[in-house]
Parts: C-alpha cells; structure tokens; sequence
C-alpha cells in the first residue's frame, strides 16, 4: 500500500502530530520555531486537502477502513466530494488565521499553535467521519479545543461567555449520547451508511423511538450551528473572544450545518421511508425566523464585532433555507453558499482586529473617534467584504444568493424566502453602510500612536478576500463541483457500496 | 429489571436538570454530573440489559452486546475530562468574576427571596 492510499486519514493526523510535537519541551518555550513548524503544517494540510480533493473528483467516494476492518464493524473514514470541500475549505481558514495570529496575537497566552492544530483534527475529522459516534467523538476533540481557545488571553468578558459557552455546549454532548443511545436501541448500528440502509425497515412501534432520536440529534446540530432558539450563546461568544478565534470560529457553526445536512437531508431524508423528512417541517420556521431575528440583531449591533456575529447568524439562516427546500439544485446552491459565507465571515472578523487594534480605546464600537492611520486600505477591504456579505454583484455573494433564490421553485415556498432573503440582504446594507460610516468618516484628529497592521495580517487577509472574485470568476467550475457534491451527498451511499468502494 | 433501570436513568436525569436549571456554576457542575451518569446508563442498555451474558464471542451460547460497553466506556472518559475543564473554569469565573452566577452577577432568586 503506498502512502497515496491513506490520503484520506491525512487531514486529521497530520494537526494531530503536529500539535503533539508543539508541546514538547524545547518547542513549547519557544514561540518562533512554534510559528515556523505551525505555518508549514498549515501549507502542507492545504495541500493534503487539495490532492485529496482532486483525488476524489476523479476516482469517485474515497473510503478508508481504521485498521482494515469492514464497514459495520470498524470505523470508516468517508471523503466524498462535500466533505472533501469542508475540509479544504477547514484547511485554508487554519492557514489564513494562523498567519494573522502570528503578528502578535498568539503571545497573549500559552499553547495558542498547539490548540489551533487540535481544533483542526476535531473539524476535519467531524467532516471526514462515517460513523456517528466517531462523530460524536470529533465534535467533543473540536470543543475542548475551542473551549481553551475562546478563553485564550483571558478577561473578564471572555471567562463570562466561556461559561455560558462551555455549559450550554457540555448539555448538547449529553444530549447527543442521549441521542446515539436511541438511534443505536433502535437501528442496531451507528454507522452512517448501515443507518440509512436499515431505516426504513423500521417497524411502527420502534418508528417513534427513532424519531424522538433523530429529532434530538436535530437540537445538539442546531445548538452548534446556531439556529434560532438555540442562537443566543453566539454573539456574546464571538464577540468577545480574540480575533484568530472568532475567525476559525466561523466554521465552527458550518460543522453543525455540515451535520444537519447529512444526518436530516439525507439520512432522514427522502429515503428513509416512515421518517422520510422528519426534520424538515421543523426546519422550515426555524430558518425564516433565524434570518429575521439575525436581521433584527443586526440593526441592533453597536459594534462591528456583534455585527459580524449576527451575519454568521443570518448566513446559517440562509443555509437552513437551502436545506430545507430539500432539492438537488438547493443543496449545490447551498453548498457555494455556505464556502462564501465562512471565508467573508472570517474575512471580516480578521478584518475587525485591525480595525480594533488601530482606533485605540474606541475599539470597534460605532462612535466618533480619532482617525486610523491605515484608514485607507482598511476601508477598501471593508467595502469589499460588505459588499460580499450584503450579496450584492460582482462578489461571490450575490452569487450565492442569486442560485439559492432560483433553487426555490414552488410558488408557496418562494413568495416567503424572497422577501426574507432579499430583506436580509437590504438591512445588512444598511447596517454595514452606517458601521463604515462611523468607522471611516466621523473622525477628528489621528490615533499617530496606533500600532500598524502587520504585513502578515495583511497577508491573511488578503488570501481569505482573494478567494471571493475567484468564487466568481470560477464561477462554472465551482457550480459544476458543487452540482456533482450535491448529487452524490442526495444520492446517499448504501454499505454494500460503502464496502465494494472500500476493497 | 427494565423497570427499575428505567426509573433510576429518568430519576437521575431529572435531577440532574433541576440542578442545571439554577443557574450557578456549582450546581451546574453538579446537575452535569448526575446527567452523565444517566446517559451512561443510558448508553449502556441501549444493546438491551443482559444477564450472566459475556461480551466476548465463542465463550459462552448467548452474549452481550460488546458496542455500547465500548460506547459508555469511551463517554465516561470524555465526560469525565470536560466535567474536570467545567470545574476550573468555574473556579476561575468564581475567581475573575466575584460571583458564582452563570451570569457573572447576582440575578433575582426568588428562592433566595424567601429565605431572607
């Protein structure tokens, strides 16, 4: 077996090693050989994702058996060409706020590289796992590791949300065994494809006990991906934490979308027989009112970084949307949706850092304040991701927006998504024309002794806003992938050809 | 026996709600605690509660089911780990914030209203 063949494992045990090795000794003390090994890592888990990407697009689903044993005995990894993309998508987020962290931010507390690197194995093993305790598992390695990372430099307000974070978060994990209890009571097995296989051969009695199983499953998704009854931890928590974090955070909430959409939208789905869409009535409100409430909130913000965090809340609305209307063309709309979504969001929270770091004590808060000294770019990055996040044309966006909206056929459905949508997109103009407002514009005098932004902040940024005209102008090519991803991720895979693709 | 079980998972659960339903760090720790070991349990006779069964194959006619012991054994590691992270944090929030309240500060406590 050549190296080639365990492509697959590859996006989870190189952050794993790498972070093993930070935390030896002689690496642990010192911070630039920390950021060196860091900074390589990320470049090699980029491209591990990119071949494994093109791997997949060329041979079809890729699945590898932990220690050869077969399908609904061991665990399996399963990289089809969504979880691929996630991965990617985890990969090139890691590198950007990594190299951001680098002008400063990972000197306000201990072990800032090692954790990032835990972070990543637990969000591209969430992505990469075909088994749903193995899931469970990845979710618990992503969440001590986000646990320490949201508390990293320390404060008052960052111990006061960790709590509520922390808490809230150890309830969804029980919760989500609660649920495995359930589905494993019922079904007899935990592994995704022998899950969807013996779902509809439930019999009536054991129908309800899946169901109350499955729609529990719902909630512990939901509370990751902050959707509406459960949004309320995220502001406070995005908000507060340092600016990397709040910036790989933004895909944090994409795990829980990533989860929904595979154990609802398809395991659930429409071949599940007697549960065929249990969750989709459910889902339906829930994502027209998480878009109005993050539209309100959004009005309401009085700082960038609470603006941002409405946003993350209004795109995971958006995507509840693409989801719930359930079609093929919804799903690969929601799917070049949701890249969009995570790299403006994390753009802009990168973004908000400098801004903070150059306005003094006025922070991000809209007040009058003495001017930036890097006004100039920081406001030409600023109109970018705002138009990107708005949706407006010719950023990916408006892209995303315009082919989750043709997705949307029936009359019955549209005459809600449209103005919802559309009026999301109007207050998110507003808002963030009056933020730039009083950022930019109400100023007297010039904060000379602002610490300038680092050239590699810069950098990060820069990589994370390249990719927004390139969703466009790949545009084709982008759709057709998201198209195929659709396809397969609607399609479903049976343990028959989980096996066969296995051998 | 499945009734006896039942009720003790369903007793230990509600508990363990009531407790996290208060609103401070300590009790919250604590109603944590109790809820794990109610879905330990859970976990445990999610394969169906077996007698005098092995969960080894060959060694005897009727076995248990192996899964869920390999299952709770993995949740109580984890459990046992983020109950551990839960309990410094709630030192350091007691420490940083002057309170133990979930909130940072004191809110009304009808219960505590009585009392005085």
């Amino acid at each position: 077996m050549s190296l080639f063949e365990h492509l697959v494992i590859f996006p989870i045990l190189i952050p794993f090693f790498v972070a093993v090795v930070l935390l030896f000794p002689h690496l642990s003390n010192c911070l630039s050989k920390q950021r060196v090994i860091s900074i390589t890592a990320h470049v090699a888990l980029v491209v591990v994702a990119f071949v494994l990407l093109f791997k997949v697009e060329g041979q079809g689903i890729q699945v590898y058996a932990l220690g050869d044993w077969s399908a609904p005995f061991g665990i399996v990894l399963v990289a089809d060409m969504f979880s691929v993309l996630m991965v990617c998508l985890s990969a090139v987020l890691g590198l950007a706020i990594t190299l951001y962290a680098t002008a400063g931010e990972d000197k306000t507390g201990a072990f800032f590289h090692p954790l990032i690197m835990f972070q990543l194995m637990g969000i591209n093993g969430a992505f990469l796992t075909g088994d749903a305790f193995n899931l469970f598992v990845f979710f618990e390695v992503l969440l001590i590791a986000s646990y320490a990372l949201m508390i990293h430099g320390g404060g008052k307000q960052r111990t006061q949300a960790n709590i509520h974070y922390v808490f809230l978060n150890l309830i969804g994990s029980s919760l989500f065994l609660f649920a495995l209890g359930t589905l494993y009571g019922t079904l007899g097995t935990l592994n995704f494809a022998d899950m969807a296989d013996r779902i509809p051969l439930l019999s009536s009695n054991e129908l309800l006990i899946a169901k109350a199983g499955a729609l529990l499953l719902l909630a512990v998704f939901g509370l990751k991906a902050g959707m509406l009854p459960l949004h309320f931890w995220l502001p406070k928590a995005y908000s507060t934490t340092s600016t990397p974090v709040a910036a790989l955070f933004a895909i944090m909430t994409k795990v829980g979308i990533y989860s929904i959409w595979r154990v609802h939208g398809v395991m659930f789905g429409d071949q599940a027989g007697g549960l065929a869409n249990i969750a989709l009535p459910w889902l339906w409100p829930i994502a027209l009112l998480t878009i109005v409430v993050g539209a309100i909130a959004i009005l309401a913000s009085q700082n960038l970084r609470v603006l941002c965090s409405n946003l993350v809340i209004v795109s995971v609305g958006t995507l509840l949307v693409a989801i719930s209307v359930n079609t093929v063309q919804a799903t690969s709309a929601g799917i070049y949706y949701l890249i969009h979504s995570t790299i403006a969001c994390a753009a802009m929270f990168l973004l908000t850092g400098l801004i903070q770091q150059q306005r003094g004590q006025a922070e991000d808060r809209f007040v009058a304040a003495r001017a930036m000294p890097q006004a100039g770019i920081l406001g030409f990055i600023f109109v970018l991701l705002a138009i990107a996040l708005i949706g407006m044309p010719p950023l990916s966006g408006f892209v995303g927006k315009a082919l989750i909206l043709q997705s949307v056929t029936e009359a019955s459905q549209a005459i809600w998504v449209f103005p919802i949508v559309l009026g999301g997109g109007l207050i998110a103009l507003i808002a963030l024309s009056r933020a730039g407002t009083s950022l930019f514009w109400r100023t007297s005098g010039e904060n000379k002794g602002a610490l300038k932004g680092h050239p590699s902040q810069y950098l990060a940024i820069g990589l994370l806003v390249a990719i927004l005209p390139l969703l466009v102008i790949f545009g084709g090519t982008v759709n057709d992938y998201t198209q195929l991803a659709a396809e397969q991720l609607k399609s479903g895979l049976s343990l028959q050809q989980l096996n066969e693709v296995a051998k | 026996m499945e009734l006896v079980y039942a009720i003790c998972v369903g007793f230990m659960s509600a508990c363990g709600i009531f407790l996290m339903l208060r609103g401070h760090t300590f009790t919250l720790v604590i109603g944590l605690t109790l809820l794990s070991y109610a879905v330990n349990l859970f976990l445990f006779a999610s394969g169906g509660l077996t007698i005098g069964a092995p969960a080894v194959l060959n060694s005897s006619e009727n076995y248990a089911d192996p899964l869920p012991q390999a299952l709770v054994l993995t949740a109580i590691v984890i459990g046992f780990a983020m109950t551990a992270f839960a309990v410094i944090l709630a030192m350091r929030g007691r420490a940083d914030l002057g309170s133990d309240h979930v909130d940072g500060t004191e809110a009304f406590d009808p219960l505590s209203e009585e009392k005085s």
